[in-house]
């Protein structure tokens, strides 16, 4: 591979290659993995709008004690609807869908995915998913049972709960085939010499969390539709009337719902692994280490699901497994900070935009990693359970883990997806308003937590007033700063400057190989690898 | 499908498409899995009254159905020898006689469901909710995990008949048969699974 | 990618076999349980279950005949199960 930063001339890049379609059937009919990666992006950005603003609702009622903005059965809506928003239609599929379909073929040396048509065929049924989701709101009011779906409520509800989960079985089924393309895809398509092990980690994230999306998401579409049966036949597998146990429900919930954490933040950390050897010119320190903490984390993330049912009344031999498997689950995650904060040791780093992402990234996982330790104790959960703080470790974790390692991804990766450079002055403004905003907002719910405020209530005692005002002053800067991202980002994707500089950050990957923006089948010449990955001479 | 992919030199690799089989059968194993954790779980809190609901499922219908899955099993996977063989007599033989088994597989569910039905017992139906809570349970399961077998045989035999059109029009030959391959894998998915279901409901009493 | 025709042909014989020992299998399952084996009768007839997927698995379905990495995968799956099925009994089995 030439190294020169020149563009090739005379090609057409993806944008422009439309199939010969017109307006949006350029988008919606096509199977090139980049501009689906691109159908997810609108179609998640558009539901993450929607999923703030259902946040802001919940944090202006939170203002102060009693009935500021909404009653309870409103507020129950609005905390369920968010949380079935923001976990299954973004942050589940979040960076898989959006950069591992843009970006995984292209690292490992191939033209596309293997099933591009499938590929396309999950974004559908996302689509669909999100279409049910939609329809739950309308009739009978929407679902008000919380994104668990906790039985046996969830099939006495007299709200709309059977098109939310229906929902969030048909965004299962997306999920599982995404991950299936992955595996194939990494199993059968890298580039000739791209062994294993010189594989980039971003790759390597994605092939340990389409693992996870294809053995556990399975689990939870056969519990929904269990639930399912509960509604409309009244079966009695959950119904404690009936000789059900609603344990056991809770038990099948977080066979999924646990390892489906570690779909949100494996890519998240694989994102984290490429922008921080780029910004510290320095190999990556520990790639074996990394590789294997990630097939560890999906691995051994897998069998942590009880520690969300500490005060269940579960069994005390389940109590005390449970928390040792969760205790050790966590050792994989702070290899990978180690390994971090290693490689930019000694480097030579540049605080571009990403990077400040990452590092920010680094320290928001790091409070969100240690704090669900706190609650992975068996003691001290007893105490923090169903509290505030249970709210904030889990904001810290999926929204500061994957919404951070996001927006690095998002800006680390901006000129070669649209050619174009973001303002970076402005991004710089975004990127403290948020960060600050972000603190300010789930930080406060630590101490609530720990004082003894419950979750999922629309009113507290009067002595919790304080610490709930700067929470929600501080969800109105972090609005302000993502207002600040988005629109920078959707003015400079449209009208940024332009730049057909193949590697703008100094990457080390085969996407900065290749002209900007990327031509329709990436290479001309599928590329023979002979180097390990994230080597700087 | 259309021609919306003529960009993209379609470019064949049989062991992808088998690879992406498995891995979908993978995840059939575990959705039939968190069924399995429930039975388990709910048999060990009611032993006594499995195992006299279990009495009440006719051993002889379970085992002819067992039989005719494993039959059926075996003529799928011989279609592929015969495809091989580039004896297309014998594979659309084959494979008919597996669709066939299918469907006598279907008819005796039919039975078996309706005579449990006319005895009143459905899923919810008040006769269970007087039998209690264990009956409830049995045959709450029972019902939902034969039907949710009994959905895969449909979808099953959906695919096979695909398969069974294409290679009739020879588009499946003997050096190009993945998705004859790829059925029969399903095909055997759905024999596994009978496989464990039927000990679980009829035989152990 | 050049193993697109690289199979490996069975005889019909083999599966003819195979399923001569599957229904004895299956025959000796329903024998077994005619007789009263009490707290025996489950854990026989899951391991003559298991054993009639293992033919299965192994012959019918190829896995006999094929790469490695299709059996170390099946095998890690259902080993996945048993752990998944023995976790949950750490509650269930201590209540």
């Amino acid at each position: 591979m030439s190294s020169n930063n020149t563009n090739h001339t005379g090609y057409k890049s993806y944008l422009e290659e439309d199939g010969g379609r017109k307006g949006i059937f350029k988008w919606i009919l096509s199977t090139d993995h980049k501009r689906i990666g691109l159908l997810y992006l609108y179609a998640m950005m558009g539901w993450f709008i929607v999923g703030v603003v259902l946040g802001l609702l919940m944090k202006l009622e939170l203002i102060a004690p009693g009935k500021t903005i909404m009653g309870p059965q409103a507020y129950n809506a609005t905390f369920t609807v968010h949380g079935v928003i923001m976990i299954f239609l973004i942050v589940i599929p979040g960076l898989p869908a959006v950069f591992g379909n843009f970006m995984l073929p292209i690292q490992i040396g191939a033209k596309d995915v293997a099933f591009p048509r499938l590929n396309l065929f999950s974004w559908y049924i996302y689509v669909l998913g999100g279409i049910l989701v939609i329809i739950s709101l309308f009739g009978n009011g929407p679902p008000d049972t919380g994104w668990t779906f906790y039985a046996p409520y969830s099939f006495k509800t007299g709200t709309n709960m059977l098109p939310a989960a229906l929902g969030a079985f048909v965004l299962g089924f997306s999920s599982i085939l995404t991950g299936l393309n992955f595996i194939v895809t990494i199993h059968r398509m890298r580039a000739p010499g791209m062994t294993w092990f010189k594989m980039p980690l971003f790759p390597w994230s994605l092939y340990g969390t389409a693992w996870i999306q294809l053995l556990a998401t399975p689990v939870i579409g056969i519990t929904l539709l269990m639930v399912a049966g509960e509604r409309i036949l009244g079966i009695g597998f959950f119904d404690p009337a009936k000789g059900g146990d609603p344990l056991l429900y809770q038990h099948l919930f977080w066979i999924y719902s646990h390892p489906a954490v570690y779909i949100m933040i494996l890519p998240a950390m694989g994102a984290i692994s490429e922008i921080i050897p780029t910004f510290s010119k320095k190999t990556i320190f520990g790639y074996k280490a990394i590789v294997i903490s990630t097939l560890a984390i999906a691995f051994v993330g897998y069998f942590v699901w009880g520690h969300h049912m500490y005060t269940s009344g579960m069994s005390g031999a389940a109590l005390w497994a449970f928390s040792l498997l969760t205790f050790i689950v966590a050792i994989p995650s702070a290899i990978k900070v180690f390994n971090w904060i290693s490689t930019m040791h000694q480097g030579s780093i540049s605080t571009e935009i990403p990077f400040l992402w990452a590092a920010s990234f680094i320290f928001i996982f790091m409070i969100g990693g240690l704090t669900g330790l706190v609650l992975g104790s068996l003691a001290v959960d007893v105490h923090l359970h169903d509290t505030a703080f249970v709210v904030a470790h889990f904001h810290f974790i999926v929204f500061g883990g994957v919404g951070f390692a996001f927006f690095g991804a998002m800006h680390y990766w901006f000129p070669k997806i649209f050619g174009r450079m973001f303002d970076k002055s402005w991004a710089k403004t975004g990127w403290i308003t948020f960060s600050i905003g972000f603190v300010t907002l789930y930080g406060p719910m630590f101490y609530l937590g720990i004082m003894g405020m419950p979750r999922r209530y629309f009113d507290y005692l009067d002595e919790f007033h304080g610490p709930n005002i700067i929470s929600t002053m501080g969800a109105l800067v972090m609005i302000a700063g993502f207002l600040i991202i988005l629109i920078n980002l959707i003015k400079s994707a449209r009208h940024g400057e332009k730049t057909t500089e193949m590697n703008p950050w100094g990457g080390t990957n085969l996407e900065w190989q290749i002209p900007t923006p990327p031509p329709l089948e990436n290479f001309d010449e599928i590329p023979v690898i002979d180097k390990a990955t994230y080597k700087y001479d | 499908m259309s021609e919306t992919i003529a960009h993209h030199n379609e470019h064949r690799d049989d062991e992808a498409s088998k690879l992406g089989m498995w891995l979908f059968i993978f995840t059939e194993l575990l959705l039939f899995g968190g069924l399995f954790v429930t039975y388990a779980v709910y048999r060990h809190g009611h032993p006594q009254a499995f195992h006299l609901a279990a009495e009440q499922l006719d051993v002889v219908v379970g085992t002819i159905n067992t039989v005719i899955l494993l039959i059926s099993s075996m003529t799928i996977a011989m279609s592929t020898t015969a495809i091989q063989k580039k004896d297309k007599r014998t594979t659309l033989l084959l494979i008919a006689i597996t669709l066939v088994l299918a469907l006598v597989f279907l008819v005796n569910k039919y039975f078996e469901w309706s005579a449990k039905i006319g005895h009143g017992i459905w899923p919810g139906s008040p006769l269970l909710e007087e039998l209690g809570r264990g009956d409830t349970l049995f045959f709450g399961l029972y019902f939902f995990m034969t039907g949710l077998h009994a959905f895969h045989i449909i979808v099953g035999m959906v695919l096979l008949t695909v398969v069974f059109v294409r290679v009739q029009k020879e588009k499946l030959t003997f050096d190009n048969f993945q998705l004859l391959e790829n059925g029969g894998l399903y095909w055997h998915l759905v024999d596994l699974i009978w496989i464990f279901l039927f000990p679980l409901f009829y035989l152990i009493t | 990618m050049s193993d697109n025709t690289n199979h490996h042909i069975v005889p019909y014989r083999t599966y003819g076999l195979i399923l001569l020992l599957l229904l004895v299998l299956t025959g000796t399952s329903v024998a077994v349980t005619q007789i009263e084996l009490t707290r025996w009768a489950t854990v026989v007839a899951l391991l003559l279950a298991s054993t009639k997927s293992a033919f299965v698995l192994a012959i019918f379905m190829h896995l006999k005949f094929d790469q490695n990495i299709y059996k170390i995968m099946a095998t890690l799956i259902i080993l996945l199960v048993a752990v998944v099925i023995v976790l949950t009994f750490l509650d269930y089995g201590f209540r």
